[in-house]
């Protein structure tokens, strides 16, 4: 039947434009074409994952966040604590000091006073010589004015004295 | 009944096929020229009114090549676009235009050209033997006194494929220029509108058939001939340019599936040779067994290629062109409304076909090119 004999000359045209269309089509279109929705979809596909990139680093960066935040609260309280320690220290130590620095100006105090009251005995106790020897000095040129006086006191002394 | 079964095969695996809405955009473009296929028919038949109406002539008519581009009959007297006819005989190259056999189809009208007289019969040309002046038939109808020079002229069918082409190369030639225009690759106009397409033979053809590793070698001839059989098969729909069927042609079909077969045996590797011709993993007289059904397949495959594509344009053609007949088979207008709501359903589901068809072709080609290619694994 002629319906499924093929014709030689159709064969010939349809093979020749068949190639030719494959080849031109191939060159400039289907290469550009496919290129394009190709480097789309890559871009696309980067963009995507950069996008996941950076909602990681982002999550990184709020929990690195978190963590220094935490350090430094831990810091903080790590130096109040070290602050206090230090204040009541140096309180006590203070303390200690004002004490010891009150005491030693007591025992100062006692000492001056203890030096003060022995130069002032020791004035005294001069001054009431030198005032003994005055009145002496005055009851003896009262006592010993006259000759009678003075012979009677040594005769006096000279009965009190005793030869042994 | 080949035909009919494999049409119906073809109807079901469409409501299998749930892809169609792909396609939709094209099926409301051609809804309206439907309307208009049976007009175009009525046309071509009005000629037939003195003499019985030979459906099966008319219908062959159609499907088949010729060597004019017939448009419409006015007042019995067929309008024609005349198309040239190339012969190579004995003296060589002979051209002349198909309009010097004054549409004559009947081997009575005789061109000399080239020290040649040739005639025309049943649109095949003939060239008589020297000395004949007449053709002469046997009682069987053929001419006893001539012979058929190789011929390759531009025939409607040729022609519109030409057609076909000036439309490929316009619509794809624009998208790939609109890419290159749009700095971010955004697919703008008629890219936007077969991008998905290109998209839809990578991701649903190619990439699961051949592998994501091969398939790009294949990518341009799986794309070309998708879009050339699905261009072809919709010209084939077009009332007016109804006349040439080239994808329900066989001579097509042919060469197509010939080119599948030579890529196919071409990039066939090692393991693709070893399962045809000594099959791993079965005892040995079953390898034996086997090689020879293998042997066939290879050439069956390119074969069912050829025949399906040819067998489901041709048939759709034919029922269509058969249910118009039988208002002239019947002799009567009352027939009409059944005829044209009958051929109406039948083109709408064509319709479909004509992508289906394309969109088999390709994947069988491509599971072809994958069995070819596939690597060992065990």
């Amino acid at each position: 039947m002629d319906l499924v004999n093929p014709g030689f000359g159709l064969v010939f045209w349809t093979a020749i434009t068949f190639l030719c269309l494959l080849l031109v089509l191939r060159k400039f279109a289907w290469k550009p074409i496919l290129g394009a929705v190709s480097d789309r979809e890559d871009s696309i596909k980067n963009a995507l994952a950069e996008a996941d990139k950076a909602r990681e680093e982002m999550e990184n960066l709020k929990s690195d966040n978190e963590k220094i935040l935490k350090e430094a609260r831990a810091e903080r309280d790590a130096m109040i604590k070290e602050a206090r320690e230090i204040k009541d220290t140096m309180i006590s130590e203070a303390k200690e000091e004002a004490k010891a620095q009150a005491t030693k100006l007591i025992e100062q105090a006692k000492t001056t006073i203890q030096n003060e009251k022995l130069a002032a005995i020791t004035d005294l106790k001069n001054q009431v010589a030198d005032l003994s020897i005055n009145i002496a000095e005055k009851v003896m040129k009262d006592e010993l004015a006259s000759k009678d006086k003075q012979v009677a006191l040594v005769e006096k002394m000279l009965g009190d004295i005793e030869l042994n | 009944m080949y035909i009919c079964t494999e049409f119906l095969e073809t109807y079901i695996y469409n409501l299998q096929a749930m892809r169609i809405n792909i396609f939709r955009t094209f099926l409301l473009g051609f809804f309206l020229l439907i309307s208009l296929n049976g007009f175009a028919i009525i046309e071509d038949t009005k000629e037939t009114e003195d003499k019985p109406f030979d459906a099966k002539e008319m219908i062959m008519h159609h499907v088949k090549d010729a060597h004019e581009f017939h448009i419409i009959d006015i007042n019995n007297k067929p309008v024609s676009l005349p198309l040239p006819i190339i012969l190579w005989t004995d003296n060589g190259l002979t051209t002349f235009m198909s309009s010097e056999f004054h549409h004559d189809d009947t081997g009575h009208t005789i061109v000399e050209k080239n020290g040649g007289k040739f005639v025309k019969l049943h649109e095949k040309i003939y060239q008589l033997n020297d000395g004949a002046t007449a053709v002469a038939f046997d009682e069987e109808h053929h001419p006893k006194n001539a012979v058929k020079p190789l011929d390759f002229s531009i025939t409607r069918n040729v022609f519109m494929m030409w057609v076909s082409v000036i439309v490929l190369l316009l619509i794809f030639l624009t998208a790939a220029r609109s890419y290159k225009k749009s700095k971010d690759g955004v697919p703008t106009g008629i890219a936007g509108f077969v991008e998905p397409l290109i998209v839809f033979v990578r991701d649903d053809i190619a990439r699961p058939m051949i592998g994501e590793k091969k398939y790009k070698r294949y990518m341009p001839y799986l794309l070309t001939i998708f879009f050339f059989i699905w261009i072809n098969n919709i010209f084939g729909l077009i009332p007016i340019l109804n006349g040439a069927n080239l994808s329900g042609n066989i001579a097509f079909t042919m060469t197509l599936a010939l080119f599948t077969f030579i890529i196919t045996t071409l990039s066939g590797n090692k393991n693709y040779w070893k399962h045809i011709f000594w099959m791993p993993g079965v005892p040995v007289p079953m390898k034996i067994f086997l090689m020879p059904i293998e042997i066939i397949g290879i050439f069956t495959k390119p074969i069912s290629l050829m025949i399906r594509l040819f067998a489901n344009i041709t048939a759709g053609h034919i029922i269509i062109l058969a249910l118009m007949s039988l208002i002239f088979i019947f002799k009567t207008i009352a027939l009409a409304p059944v005829s044209v709501a009958f051929s109406l359903f039948i083109t709408v589901i064509e319709i479909v076909v004509t992508a289906i068809q394309a969109y088999i072709f390709t994947i069988l080609s491509a599971l072809y090119f994958g069995m070819a290619t596939e690597e060992e694994h065990h």
